[in-house]
């Protein structure tokens, strides 16, 4: 008689149940050291459910399927120069952006979720933990692989690595994920597992990536979707995991919500650039920020938190300034980047006026206000041969590390800044948020790594930036940075298409 | 009341599976947008395997859903015989 | 609250004490509703620096680029230092008017409003 095939429910209880052991003569608290010190209670490890019920052998399987499906496209992409069908080539320079500043953190993840897949007790946490730690591994090797097409045809792809470690602004994203893999396991569930997977990525891969789609770009298009194919089983164990932890202890409540408050700052904070490549970089636009941001946050966000009233979370904290910031950010950080032209790894431009009006369009309160005029300056000083690349180099956020860019919302002429005192020095953060997140762990961020007080340290070689650019961050100066004006990238696009 | 939602790539297995999201959910609302659809409706969304495999003309496993999934939103419970999305407010 | 950490008495290595800048201090400079620099900028002086020093070197470079400039009347130029008003001294040294490692010194120009007047 044939084996009776298992259900998905018996195969996964065998998996995650039946395959752990007990520690019988080792102290369990040596074998999982860090599970205790952030003060979250677990009582039932064996309460722990994946949806998704996913057993290794289904793993594998659908994990190779979607690898072949991606590689086949990589290859078509590759063997019919998909290059020239991107739209403009003005958009490359979002993917110089996608993998300096976002592949990497794929690594980060890959070596954090290995990190607490192997310090939980539980074993379904386990075992999910690992899963997901293979699925970052899996996007950072397609996305460098989807990207070195371009390499071959574009400049400041080269040295994504080197500058992810290094270069001024790639040092927001990187100190973003040191902070979450340096705190405890359950505090890098929350920042990783629930506050950036669960809410933050889709908008990066859903709206942006359809808007890669919309642009030409069949190879970030795909592994775009195929990275998100995981990220649904990464969504779910995020939101699991908040549901075991506030089912598993009452005391458990105020950690998790402090950590809900942090994260989600830190992550808007960081989601300002993919803001910036959405409205500015996509030259064939499919939604605004603002658009996104309502239907990815505030919309399915607010119908999560309203799912998580019940055991007593409450939406972020600064909630209320996001909502508000949603109408600026995008404009600010181009803006910043525009005027630190010289110091990218990519090149900068002034919109199109048709890409100004559907600015005005898609942000009726602010732009026209607050933006297009700086637009209108940096097309006068264009005019009279003065292209504006800001002198010196600015002041910086202690924790977000992003320029001091974002202004105050009840009046947004203006810069906000905070400030507080610790142990004798003087810190400086962009908003509440940040400096909050400060005095809440003073001992944490004053080690930050803030590459402008790091260049006047003299750690960073110079003296003069273009020493720091070409020494420093390895960057081919005069040809990866500047506008895309006369650059090599567009002399190279316009011979490809024969224009003058 | 809140939306539950779901997204997949474009293409051929998609489209069956969101012809059987149709028939399952006859409220579900579907939208298009570049390579991609997005399906939503209030609180609940299910996909049922026999709804699928009707549609397919073959054996379908609810977990092959994962190849073509792009995101989704709300509480996720799946077995053998179907998928469900749904908010417990 | 005190950090969550392994160890008791966890404290990070404080990266931009005043001793690792070679003698100078870090002192950041902001022209107030004046969108077209981002954000505050960072210069390391010597703490011995006179006002006069900042008002001749840091100032232009920092700010120079922007058309209404030249039109500054610095004698009635609002200043902040740390959030609490400053009067500049300009033959004091920065040390010696309260201006210490990583201050703020934040100006407001009364009639300048930025480019066409909309804060830029």
């Amino acid at each position: 008689m044939a084996a009776k095939k298992l259900n998905i429910k018996d195969k996964y209880r065998l998996l995650t149940r039946d395959l752990d052991w007990d520690f019988s003569y080792e102290d369990p608290k040596k074998a999982f050291p860090y599970e205790e010190f952030e003060g979250i209670k677990i009582t039932d490890w064996n309460k722990w459910e994946d949806p998704f019920r996913l057993t290794m052998d289904s793993y594998w399987k659908y994990q190779a399927e979607k690898e072949k499906k991606l590689y086949a496209i990589l290859d078509a992409f590759s063997q019919n120069n998909g290059h020239l069908n991107v739209v403009d080539p003005r958009y490359v320079n979002a993917v110089k952006i996608f993998l300096t500043g976002v592949s990497p953190l794929e690594y980060q993840a890959y070596q954090g979720f290995a990190h607490v897949g192997r310090q939980f007790s539980g074993v379904g946490a386990r075992v999910a933990c690992q899963m997901q730690s293979l699925d970052e591994l899996r996007h950072v090797q397609t996305q460098i692989h989807a990207m070195s097409h371009y390499n071959k045809f574009f400049d400041g792809f080269q040295e994504f690595s080197h500058m992810h470690d290094r270069v001024w602004y790639l040092s927001v994203p990187r100190s973003f994920f040191t902070d979450a893999r340096s705190a405890g396991p359950f505090e890098f569930m929350i920042a990783i597992g629930f506050s950036f997977e669960y809410v933050l990525t889709n908008l990066l891969f859903v709206p942006f990536m359809s808007g890669a789609a919309h642009n030409g770009d069949m190879a970030t298009v795909t592994f775009g979707f195929s990275a998100q194919s995981d990220e649904a089983r990464h969504m779910t164990l995020g939101l699991e995991v908040i549901k075991f932890l506030l089912e598993q202890h009452e005391d458990n409540v105020p950690i998790v919500q402090k950590w809900i408050d942090k994260w989600f700052w830190r992550g808007t904070r960081l989601l300002t650039i993919v803001a910036m490549m959405m409205d500015y970089m996509l030259p064939n636009k499919v939604m605004s920020w603002k658009e996104a941001w309502e239907v990815y946050f505030e919309e399915a966000g607010g119908a999560l938190f309203k799912d998580l009233a019940r055991y007593g979370i409450t939406m972020p904290k600064y909630a209320d300034v996001i909502e508000k910031e949603k109408e600026h950010i995008s404009h600010q950080a181009w803006w910043t980047f525009y005027t630190h032209g010289h110091a990218a790894g990519f090149h900068t431009w002034i919109p199109s006026d048709q890409e100004l009006d559907w600015l005005s369009e898609k942000y009726p309160d602010t732009f026209d206000k607050y933006y297009r005029p700086m637009w209108e300056l940096a097309k006068e000083q264009e005019a009279k041969g003065e292209r504006f690349y800001t002198s010196g180099l600015p002041q910086l956020c202690q924790t977000c590390q992003i320029p001091m860019l974002f202004t105050e919302m009840d009046n947004p002429n203006q810069n906000s800044m905070r400030d507080t005192v610790f142990d004798g020095e003087r810190y400086h953060f962009c908003s509440d948020g940040c400096c909050d997140i400060f005095k809440d762990e003073p001992e944490k961020y004053v080690q930050a790594w803030l590459p402008v007080h790091q260049i006047f340290q003299g750690n960073c070689g110079g003296p003069d930036v273009g020493d720091i650019l070409s020494d420093y961050y390895r960057m081919n100066v005069g040809v990866d940075n500047m506008d895309i004006k006369d650059s090599p990238d567009e002399q190279r696009w316009n011979k490809w298409k024969g224009v003058a | 009341m809140s939306k539950v939602y779901i997204a997949l790539q474009d293409n051929d297995e998609s489209r069956y599976i969101v012809e059987a999201i149709e028939e399952s959910n006859p409220d579900a609302t579907v939208i298009h947008m570049p390579a991609m659809i997005r399906i939503e409706q209030e609180n609940r969304l299910v996909i049922e395997r026999k709804v699928v495999e009707e549609k397919m003309g073959r054996d379908w496993d609810v977990q092959e859903l994962h190849i073509n999934l792009i995101t989704l939103g709300g509480n996720v419970d799946e077995d053998d015989d179907q998928f469900v999305l749904e908010w417990k407010q | 609250m005190p950090v969550f950490a392994l160890k008791p008495g966890y404290q990070g290595e404080r990266m931009d004490r005043v001793e690792n800048f070679g003698g100078n201090q870090i002192v950041y400079f902001g022209w107030d509703e004046h969108r077209m620099f981002c954000a505050a900028k960072a210069f390391p002086l010597p703490p011995s620096m006179p006002f006069s020093a900042v008002m001749e070197q840091i100032i232009p470079e920092a700010f120079g680029q922007h058309p209404e400039f030249s039109q500054i009347n610095w004698d009635s130029v609002e200043w902040m230092l740390n959030n609490e008003p400053f009067k500049p001294q300009l033959d004091v040294s920065l040390e010696a008017q309260g201006v210490d490692h990583k201050s703020l010194i934040r100006f407001k120009t009364p009639g300048l409003t930025g480019y066409n007047g909309l804060g830029v």
